[in-house]
């Protein structure tokens, strides 16, 4: 019986060994950095959420969508947390076409707080056409949406080298060591102080890419800083009550000679 | 349903009582007669309970919000996530509520097996938790399409092509369920007045098989008939009412884990990306509790013959109470079983192992080999096992001592101790 159970345990080991050293072949381990939203308690790091939007808007913006948000989205809870005034002034900076107004004609206006995110192109194809037939995905819920989440992309984005010997590229498509397939049609987007940002911190790629990683984090999880807040108490909940309920249960079983 | 009549104390409970007897009703759900040396593995009898439960009630509040359009699915998703009050935390539940559920149910399903729950006199309840599971498996993978995300779509796709490989009408099956030349809205309409039918169906199945198990009684782990109202049984409430809320809470924590920790380890990355019937996902996979059955699909080169596998995997559990002729129930008195039966533990989560892989080179050795030897436990071994094996001798009651030297009653409790009373 022991024995049987050993087996089924070196079976099961082997399998999760076989299958990570199977992975390992694929791609490099991802670049490691340290992430504030993780943990039991995890947060967003304000500030970096605040930089990584403006890495979003002055850099990715001009490709990538980001359809499900809204310009409230920057000062609610949980996120960015821009002032209101701030939030309204990101949303003044952008312009759309509402309408039909009463006689019938569209208009174009500011954007407000309940407005969704400005769409660099009109439609996917405008979209496919002004880059070499390759799609920039929209960026709303793209951590969710790759394998490895945020290390992904982090490392995607100082992921660019050389092509290694022997690997031909076409023109306009680079090589990237941990995109799948390695090739990949977006040129690196980020370089040391490409933009400037405006509180000061140094803009390096490694800033940089951290910084519009988290706020991409976030827009996919908008409400993160809640669920793990609801998540410890919800837990912790649990536990006590399981406790309590532990305790009761011996104490009625206490009974009956039948062990519980 | 009672043994003894019942008789409500209030005047007003005597004439409603006469009248439907629902006080009748609650008193035998109260006193039922349970074995009392029942372990943990017969506290997913409730949770399941509680998972369908769940799965109603958030499913209920997300239809609210949901829109089922293959052009608005997916975004009324996000905007579920995003902008409904507590939404992330509903669909979380639901979708992870899926999860739990199929864990449960292959404890469940995997304690009958142990114990021999489905032999007679409980084949109904056996066949009822088998059209269960299937009900089960149709709502999960109908609900996985609703996000309409990348997977969804290819899920689908995959899933209802199977049908198209049924001789002569296949192809015309496969377009009536896709109401069109492929999987599109009016396929994602009818999926999600499905996936809204199909769990109160199972509701229904559910009282039925706990009905049936009310007729003879639960199983044990020493697997022999008990006398009931005994020495042998307590009564439901408040002693298995009690130890059924401590496994549950236990269940809960795990469950909180995943739902605020982990929400998307058991889904799959692509279905964040919305369905594109012009881009195929390079692996398309099912959800991980039908990847035992995928494997079997693909380990038979022939479509036909591979969904035959499939189907066959699923009903042969049907066939069970009939294949396997040992006339003791509980594995815990027979020794070899009790090998075979772990092995076809290990058979079925390397099923699920390689129905994660791509379907070539040694995966594909892999699973045929598995799922012929899935196979071959049900048709082979167990009628085999049944006239061959020694089994060891049976006590007479759960409580009272044992005629000349056997096992003792601790042995249904653990391995350790069977291993030194085999010994």
């Amino acid at each position: 019986m022991r024995k049987l159970k050993n087996i089924f345990f070196v079976l099961i080991f082997s399998v999760i060994v076989l299958n990570s050293s199977n992975s390992a072949e694929k791609s490099p381990p991802f670049l490691e950095t340290k992430w504030t939203f993780k943990g039991l308690f995890g947060k967003f790091d304000r500030a970096s959420l605040q930089r990584g939007y403006q890495v979003y808007t002055e850099v990715c913006a001009s490709c990538h969508s980001m359809k499900y948000l809204t310009y409230r989205n920057l000062a609610e809870k949980g996120g960015p947390e821009f002032s209101e005034a701030e939030a309204k002034a990101i949303a003044a900076s952008f312009e759309v076409t509402d309408g039909p107004d009463s006689t019938g004609e569209m208009f174009v206006r500011p954007a407000k707080l309940s407005d969704k995110f400005v769409m660099p192109y009109a439609n996917e194809q405008e979209a496919k056409a002004a880059n070499g037939g390759a799609y920039p995905p929209d960026m709303s819920v793209l951590v969710k949406a790759r394998k490895g989440g945020a290390d992904y992309i982090y490392s995607l984005l100082l992921g660019y080298s050389e092509p290694p010997e022997g690997i031909e590229l076409d023109d306009g498509v680079y090589y990237n060591k941990y995109m799948y397939g390695n090739k990949i049609k977006m040129p690196a987007p980020l370089s040391d102080d490409l933009i400037e940002y405006t509180d000061g911190t140094k803009a390096t790629a490694e800033q940089m890419s951290k910084d519009v990683t988290n706020f991409l984090m976030w827009s996919a999880e908008p409400h993160l800083e809640q669920r793990h807040k609801t998540g410890f108490r919800v837990i912790a909940y649990l536990i006590i009550l399981t406790v309590l309920v532990y305790f009761t249960m011996k104490k009625i079983w206490s009974r009956v000679e039948s062990k519980v | 349903m009672s043994d003894h009549e019942y008789t409500p104390s209030s005047k007003f409970g005597k004439w409603f009582n006469d009248r439907l007897p629902l006080l009748t009703l609650a008193n035998h759900l109260t006193d039922y007669p349970t074995p009392k040396n029942l372990n943990y593995w017969w506290t997913f009898g409730g949770i399941l309970t509680f998972c369908l439960i769940t799965q109603i009630v958030t499913g209920l509040v997300l239809a609210m919000h949901y829109i089922a359009h293959a052009d608005m699915a997916f975004s009324s998703v996000e905007h579920i996530m995003r902008d409904v009050n507590y939404g992330w935390l509903l669909r979380y539940v639901h979708a992870n509520g899926a999860s739990m559920f199929f864990l449960a149910v292959y404890i469940h399903i995997f304690r009958s097996l142990f114990y021999g729950s489905y032999k007679s006199p409980r084949e109904i309840i056996w066949i009822l938790g088998i059209i269960i599971y299937l009900l089960m498996m149709a709502a999960a993978f109908m609900g996985y399409v609703l996000p309409w995300g990348q997977m969804s779509f290819w899920g689908a796709t995959v899933i209802t092509n199977l049908f198209s490989a049924i001789p002569l009408v296949g192809e015309s099956i496969t377009t009536w369920l896709w109401g069109g030349y492929s999987v599109d809205n009016p396929t994602l309409t009818r999926f999600f007045t499905l996936h809204y039918l199909i769990p109160f169906l199972i509701l229904g199945l559910v009282v039925l098989h706990i009905w049936a198990l009310h007729v003879p009684g639960n199983n044990n782990p020493v697997g022999i008939d008990i006398k009931k109202p005994s020495k042998d049984t307590v009564p439901f409430h408040p002693y298995i009412v009690i130890k059924d809320a401590f496994a549950l809470l236990m269940f809960c924590i795990v469950f909180a884990l995943f739902v605020f920790y982990q929400p998307n380890i058991l889904g799959h990355a692509d279905n964040y990306i919305e369905a594109d019937p012009l881009v195929t996902p390079a692996h398309i996979v099912p959800e991980w509790y039908l990847l035992p059955f995928y494997a079997i699909l693909r380990s038979v080169p022939d479509k036909l013959m591979g969904v035959v596998a499939m189907l066959s995997a699923i009903l042969i559990l049907a066939a069970l109470p009939w294949l396997d002729t040992s006339k003791v129930r509980s594995a815990v008195f027979r020794p070899l079983f009790r090998q075979f039966y772990w092995i076809l533990v290990a058979d079925v989560l390397i099923l699920g192992y390689v129905g994660a892989m791509p379907a070539e080179g040694l995966y594909l050795l892999i699973a045929r080999v598995a799922t012929a030897y899935y196979f071959a436990h049900f048709l082979i071994i167990l009628p085999v096992l049944g006239w061959k094996e020694k089994t060891t001798p049976l006590p007479l009651s759960i409580t009272e001592p044992v005629l000349g030297g056997s096992p003792n009653l601790a042995a249904a409790r653990s391995d350790e101790k069977i291993e030194k009373t085999i010994k």
